[in-house]
Order: structure tokens, then sequence, then C-alpha cells
């Protein structure tokens, strides 16, 4: 089975995804790539190695005459995987293009959280509009995936609650603050040397880019209409030393928690003190979820919340999912 | 009332029950039954720690029905905080009032800060403070808990809480 995907984004998720396809058969054909300054269509198909090398060699992808709004607007595909640069806090470019890609009647698969924290409703009744699908598994904890899990494997279940480790920047801060007695400013500084801190990290020391994935998963999941302004959200800017000695006085320490309990409109995230022995209290740059199910019991998962292949992995779990459902993605 | 009390039974099969049954007799209310597997009495016999809750006009039938039954009371008290959590404020503590906050608590009568341990880095820096606190129920402990995160979002101290699940 074959389907074909027109990719958006050459940045670290697109790269990625290109790897994996470069590497291995995956019945995956790629009929158009844009980055942001240039494009490619090709329905016979374009050599993912190639257009690696091309954009290593030349910083384009394609040609200059040739941009993402082409690409979306004219390659011939099923799906549009939609992994560009995108502001999280605007959702473009990203949500014109899937809105476009949408009303062509084609899947999309997007990595942006921006299209899906704010237009989900939207986007999906589009989708169903269209009999396609809009999937954005990628959206939360990386590698891990939750969202599939949520809504296919857990059907039968209530889930009654969610408390997850969502932003791998904060949890290495925390870490190697209980680990070396490093200061918050320390480990930031460190976290950004190494590369898991944006130069402004506000989005995700504040707890931002967390939340979002909160609001993600209770709208996506628990079908809510929630905004960020929903969530009491508290961020680990403001943490002391002293205070992670203080939580390993019994044997606890902090981390950066969401919590969320729909049925009781519950939406929070903020630092907690934690026993260092739960299953949340995961090392480094690592996510962890754990659900509370009334017929599966409690459930853990643990993996890495972000990274090049880690995060084309949930992307292409989606097109996977796409291909073999919809057979050729029609 | 709650009530905490250490019994002595004999070490013999239904002897646990028997030692129990008198408290819902009376109308009381077991809450925790611990069994002291490394209690030595020479006498053959075990100790139970048990957690219950029962009105104080019935606590003297109780006792003579244990008294009855041959059962020994080796310890008893009333446990009127059975409820404990630790949370850390950090912020500037002291110039907010610390007292204050710590009374705010105490007030209650259903909830009480019974520890702290406070660390101030340096004058004029921000310091951080672990309260333990004690409350009658689950209910007055989340009360007491709203009530701190109440008195710190008016002195913008910033309360961690602990994930209890």
């Amino acid at each position: 089975m074959t389907i074909r995907i027109a990719l958006i984004g050459t940045g670290a998720v697109g790269r990625g995804i290109l790897e994996a396809l470069a590497g291995k058969d995956l019945g995956i054909i790629l009929t158009g790539v844009a980055d942001s300054r240039s494009g490619i269509v090709n329905p016979d198909g374009i050599s993912p190695s190639e257009v690696l090398r091309r954009k290593k060699e030349t910083g384009l992808c394609g040609d200059a005459s040739c941009n993402a709004e082409d690409v979306v607007r004219n390659a011939d595909y099923d799906i549009l995987v939609e992994v560009s640069p995108t502001d999280a806090g605007t959702g473009e470019p990203a949500t014109s293009y899937i809105r476009a890609a949408l009303s062509r009647g084609c899947h999309v698969v997007t990595s942006n959280k921006g299209p899906v924290a704010l237009h989900y409703h939207e986007l999906k009744q589009e989708a169903d509009k269209a009999g396609v699908s809009f999937r954005f598994e990628a959206t939360v904890a990386g590698a891990i995936p939750i969202l599939h899990t949520l809504l296919e494997s857990l059907g039968g279940n209530d889930v009654h609650a969610l408390y997850g480790v969502l932003n791998g920047t904060c949890n290495y801060i925390l870490t190697r603050m209980a680990e070396e007695g490093l200061s918050y400013r320390q480990a930031l500084d460190e976290a950004r040397a190494l590369g898991y801190a944006e130069a402004d990290p506000t989005y995700d020391v504040k707890g931002i880019d967390a939340a979002i994935k909160l609001v993600i998963l209770a709208n996506t999941v628990w079908n809510q209409r929630i905004t960020l302004d929903d969530i009491d959200i508290t961020g680990i800017d403001l943490l002391t030393e002293e205070a992670i000695r203080l939580a390993e006085e019994q044997d606890a320490t902090i981390r950066l928690i969401g919590e969320m309990i729909p049925e009781k409109q519950l939406y929070r995230l903020s630092p907690r003190i934690i026993h260092k022995d739960h299953p949340l209290v995961v090392q480094g740059s690592l996510n962890a979820i754990i659900l509370r199910t009334d017929l599966a019991g409690d459930l853990v998962f643990s993996g890495k919340g972000a990274g090049s292949l880690e995060t084309a992995s949930a992307v292409l779990g989606d097109i996977t999912f796409i291909r073999d459902r919809y057979e050729g993605g029609n | 009332m709650q009530v905490s009390m250490k019994l002595e039974v004999r070490d013999t099969p239904g002897q646990l029950v028997a030692a129990l049954m008198p408290i819902s007799d009376v109308g009381g209310n077991i809450k925790t039954v611990i069994h002291e597997h490394d209690f030595s009495s020479d006498k053959g016999s075990l100790g139970v720690e048990v957690v219950i809750e029962i009105p104080p006009e019935r606590l003297d039938s109780l006792l003579s029905l244990f008294q009855e039954r041959g059962i020994t009371v080796i310890r008893f008290g009333e446990e009127r905080m059975h409820y404990q959590q630790s949370v850390i404020l950090i912020g500037h503590l002291v110039h907010t009032n610390l007292g204050d906050t710590v009374d705010r608590i105490d007030k209650t009568g259903f909830a009480e800060v019974t520890r702290m341990s406070l660390a101030m880095p340096a004058i004029h820096e921000r310091s951080s403070a672990k309260c333990t606190i004690k409350a009658l129920s689950r209910e007055h402990m989340d009360k007491a808990i709203e009530i701190l995160r109440d008195v710190s979002r008016q002195k913008d101290i910033l309360m961690i809480e602990p994930l209890e699940f």
C-alpha cells in the first residue's frame, strides 16, 4: 500500500521525516516539499535523500520560484504533512496550509501545536465534511503515542484524569537543580548550551508550552472547548534551589506537572512536590504521562518529548495510520 | 472525635475480630487497623493499633466493653489532626509577615502548621519554607490549602503543593 505526501517544513521535524523516509521503505511517496524559501513538486516522486543533500548544500530544499503555498495548492498528494515553523500564538502559517489542504479533500498530519490548540473543532469539522483525517500526534509529548492511545486504544474507557511531565526543557532544568545542586539560572544556562532551551526560554519555563498541550488534550480527547486562559499556569522560573533541598528532606523532589480532571473542570500546570519514586519523576528531558481510567486502571508512559527522529516517529505513525485506514489515502 | 489506641489481644484465631467488635457495637467507625507483628510479649499476645471515629459520649462504654472482654488498652489518645501535608512557600516570606501567614491556618481551628523549615539565602533574596500542616479531615486539609493559596496570591508567594495520588 502506498500513499503520497507533501511535506511543508524542513526544520528539525521535517529533516527527521526525510531521514526516516530515506532510510526505509514505508510505502510513502513524496510528491512535494517546501521550506520557507523554496519548493519542489513532482507527481512521480521526489527522492528524500536528494532533498536532504540539496538542503545541506544550498540551504534550499527546492526551487526558489516555488513556495509552500504552491506546493499546498498544486502538488498531487493524499496527505499534507505540515511541520513548518509556526507561531504557536497565532497558529500561522500552518493553519492556512491546513485549511487549504482540507478544502482540497486531502488528509492532514501536523506537528504544530498552534492550529490544534486554537482551531481544533473548526478544522476537525472541515476534515469530517471532506471525509478525511486530521491528525496531530506529534503535538503532545513527542514520541509518546498518547493521542492515539487515548482516542483509539482506550476507546472503551472513561479516562478520569491525566497527569504529565509535558515539557522536556523544564524537566531537564529541574533534574539538574536536584542532581547537581545548580541554581535555576545555572541549570537554564546549561540547558541553553546543550540546545534544550531556546535563546528566549519564556515559552517553556513559564509553562505555556506544557499548558498548550493540556488544551490540545482537553479539546481533542475530552471534547472540551477550553483555551489557555482556562488553565491555572505556574512556571518554574521562580523556583529556588532551597525549595528543592526542602523537598528532598522528605525523599521528594519538584517537577512541573500538568494535571487535568475534565469532569471537575480542573486544568492545572504547576511545580509540585512529588516523591522521588513516583513514576512521573523521569530524568533529563524525558516526558511522562499517567492516565487514570475506569477499566484499564492506571497507565504510565514515558519517553522522549522532543527531537528530530522522535517527533518524526509520531508524524509517521499518523501517516501510516491514514495509509492503512483509507487504503491508499482515498 | 477521632481516637487512636493500642490494644493488646491474645494471639489466637478470632481474637482480632473479637477485639474490634466492641467498636462497632457502640457505633464507632474503624478508620485504620495496624497489626504489629513485632510486638513482643511473653503472654503470647499481639499489639494492634487502631484509629477510630466515635461520638465522644460513647467512649466510656467502649472502654468498659474492652475491659469486660479482657482486652487491654495499652495506649489511648485523641487524634485531633490526623491528616498531614507539606507545602513549600517561596517569596519574601518574612517581610510579608510569616507569622500572619501561619496564623491564617492556625486560627481556622480545623488545621494548624505544626512544623516549618526556613531557608534564607541572603538578605533581600527570596526565602523558601517547608510548612507541614495537620488537619482534622481530608476536607479540612483541602480548605486549609485553599486558604494558603489565597494568602500566597495576596502576598505574591509561590506555593508548591504536593502531587497526591
